[in-house]
């Protein structure tokens, strides 16, 4: 899949990496007085926004579950995961137009760019998720050891992102369709899958089509563990799982092969 | 040590005559391609050896930018390959991502990353980088309030901080204030004494002639031409004068120089000689001395206004002097066939000791491009040397009067 000639250029450019996540990172508050406050400031408020006014003010209950915060945190645990595969997915398919200048005037690994890209999509969900954390501490309403299957749960779906995000990039770059498509596309995926809404309030018939939605099975997961606290049923992720290798395997195909062929269409 | 070995290269962008047909050929694989190739280079051959400065000229579009693409590794090739050893820098485009929100230094350490560069390896260059780009304090100012110039200067100090063993540099040189222009060309001239090897794109002729052993002309994605820096540059610039019912030639003189002469031959000419002050025709000129250069213009077709200048070039082909007879208001008018005319350009020799040629150029007006009757290189080639002054540097005689004060 990654073969040991690109594996090396990634070693020899992770000062690169290293940098350029950092650089993305603190620019966007580089100008900014408070600087890094920032960067915690605007998840908290989002979190506050769903927690505090869901719980509180529109007094939202989760159908089955008495606890005021049962809503919130049904709501946190499908869109803070959903914007990290967001965010992995609609960045990677622009990382190789956005990066065109580069591309075409300096010699350099460009698989850099996708592991520059899911870093730091990564490093923004650490922030947003360890506050979440906290409140799920501070709120009394932490699920224990369940929360430990997070992590493997969070490697399914960073996997599968990256495979779609790779095969989007490089697919993009030689039709700007794609690009326009999957952010339309993206919205829809996102009502279609049940983290707004419970699955109860959808009609039967419709549970069994939501199987056909890989993202069903990994929001799914996160809800049985943070809200419920329950491990999760480890065999319903095995088909997304097989989906984003197989994406990965032929992302990594479609990009070594069309390499070349980009630097020309950029 | 750097060595370039360019093989049968050739570079083809696909065309697809529709949006469609590049999804249909991929989607359906084995219904042939739905492309057509656009060669835009084509078996492309030579080598640059370890520790020589070629040059590669030729007109916008000739395929000067795509091959350094392809021998940086940017571009792939469509045939044939490029081998290079040694560690390779290429300056195509200086101040590549850079980031204006953040200070020079900053940026320094992300570009010399993006080359290669360990964050040590800049930590420890930093000093001097800092030195070469010479902005001073701004180093820790943000990129947003730095001039173009001084961008410049500082991407150029971080992208020649460490020597290489290949340095590839495109036309980016051409930037900056007089002073770095320079400044940079020393770098790189010590670069060479160093033994790095040399690729240079520029259109700048004196760039070229001063600093390359060879040069190559790119013509339509080919190799047009290859050999000294002088000859090829001269075929280029009688190639861009070039015009319809115009014919470039290249006449070996008996010293084994090349005669580039170009035009269409409506005047030629005939003759060129130097004169001392007695009339008499000399190659050996003693710095200073009164000389006459006599110039005979055989005319073959009526012309309405005819021009001759006279350039004088050092042994690399740098101009030391030109003038013509638009800029002397002396133009002719109405000069008829059969017509067989002497100019005479008197002037001191105030040149340094060396070998110089003269060029001549027959035209309409003050440039040989609007109307190229002919453009003679290498038509008079003459020795300076300095028989009766004390010693001096340089290529110019500017004996000065010396005053003194000591109080």
């Amino acid at each position: 899949m990654i073969s040991i000639g690109m594996l090396k250029g990634v070693l020899a450019y992770r000062g690169f990496i290293i940098g350029s996540v950092k650089r993305e990172f603190q620019s966007k508050y580089h100008n900014s007085i408070l600087g890094a406050v920032w960067t915690v400031l605007n998840p908290l408020a989002m979190i506050v926004v769903y927690t505090v006014i869901f719980s509180q003010i529109m007094r939202a209950k989760l159908p089955g579950t008495d606890s005021t915060f049962a809503y919130s945190i049904y709501l946190c645990a499908g869109i803070l995961t959903w914007g990290l595969f967001a965010e992995i997915t609609s960045r990677g398919q622009n990382v190789f137009l956005e990066h065109a200048n580069l591309i075409k005037k300096i010699s350099f690994p460009r698989i850099c760019l996708p592991i520059i890209v899911v870093l730091n999509a990564g490093l923004n969900f650490a922030i947003i998720f360890a506050l979440f954390t906290g409140f799920l501490i501070a709120s009394g309403t932490f699920p224990g050891w369940a929360f430990l299957a997070i992590f493997p749960v969070l490697a399914v779906q960073i996997i599968f992102a990256i495979g779609l995000g790779i095969v989007l990039g490089v697919l993009n770059v030689f039709f700007r369709d794609v690009g326009q498509f999957f952010g339309i596309f993206l919205q829809f995926w996102f009502w279609l899958t049940p983290i707004v809404y419970p699955i109860s309030i959808l009609p039967e018939t419709f549970h069994s089509l939501l199987a056909w939605n890989p993202m069903f099975a990994i929001v799914t997961a996160y809800q049985t563990i943070l809200v419920n606290g329950q491990w999760p049923q480890w065999q319903a992720l095995i088909p997304v799982t097989l989906i984003g290798i197989v994406l990965c395997l032929f992302g990594m195909q479609l990009f070594r092969k069309r390499a070349g062929e980009m630097v020309d269409e950029l | 040590m750097g060595a370039i070995h360019v093989a049968n290269l050739g570079k083809a962008y696909k065309q697809y005559p529709t949006r469609w047909s590049r999804l249909i050929e991929w989607v359906l694989p084995f219904a042939g391609p739905r492309h057509q190739l656009k060669w835009v280079l084509r078996d492309i051959n030579f080598r640059v050896d370890p520790g020589e400065a070629v040059g590669i000229i030729g007109i916008n579009g000739a395929g000067k930018s795509t091959l350094l693409k392809l021998i940086t590794g940017t571009a792939q090739a469509t045939t044939g390959g490029v081998a290079i050893t040694g560690r390779v820098a290429a300056m195509l485009e200086l101040g590549m991502g850079f980031h204006p929100d953040f200070s020079g230094r900053q940026n320094a350490f992300m570009a010399g990353q993006l080359i290669g560069l360990t964050v040590e390896e800049i930590a420890a260059l930093m000093p001097e980088i800092e030195a070469f780009a010479d902005i001073g304090e701004y180093i820790d100012q943000p990129v947003r309030v730095y001039s173009s110039g001084m961008q410049m200067r500082l991407a150029f100090s971080v992208a020649s901080a460490k020597r290489p063993d290949v340095l590839i540099v495109d036309e980016a040189l051409s930037v900056g204030d007089a002073y770095f222009q320079h400044k940079s060309f020393e770098r790189i001239r010590e670069f060479r004494k160093q033994g790095t090897t040399l690729l240079i794109v520029s259109h700048d002729k004196s760039a070229i002639q001063s600093i390359c052993d060879r040069a190559i002309l790119l013509d339509a994605g080919r190799l047009a031409k290859e050999g000294a820096p002088e000859e090829i540059m001269d075929f280029y610039n009688a190639m861009i004068a070039e015009r319809e019912n115009q014919t470039v030639r290249q006449e070996k003189q008996e010293d084994g120089k090349v005669q580039t002469i170009s035009g269409t031959g409506k005047a030629t000419v005939t003759d060129v000689a130097l004169l001392n002050e007695q009339g008499v025709r000399v190659e050996v000129v003693d710095v200073g001395a009164l000389v006459t250069l006599q110039v005979t213009v055989a005319v073959n077709a009526p012309m309405a206004r005819m021009v001759l200048g006279y350039m004088i070039k050092d042994r690399l082909g740098q101009p030391m002097y030109g003038t013509n007879t638009h800029l002397k208001e002396l133009p002719l008018h109405d000069v008829r066939p059969g017509e067989k005319i002497t100019y005479g350009f008197s002037f001191p020799m105030n040149l340094g000791p060396g070998s110089y040629s003269v060029a001549t150029a027959i035209t309409s007006t003050e440039t040989h491009l609007v109307n190229n009757y002919e453009w003679r290189d290498l038509a008079l080639v003459f020795t300076v040397m300095n028989m009766n002054r004390e010693h001096f540097e340089g290529c110019a005689w500017l004996d000065p009067s010396i005053e003194i004060q000591r109080p």
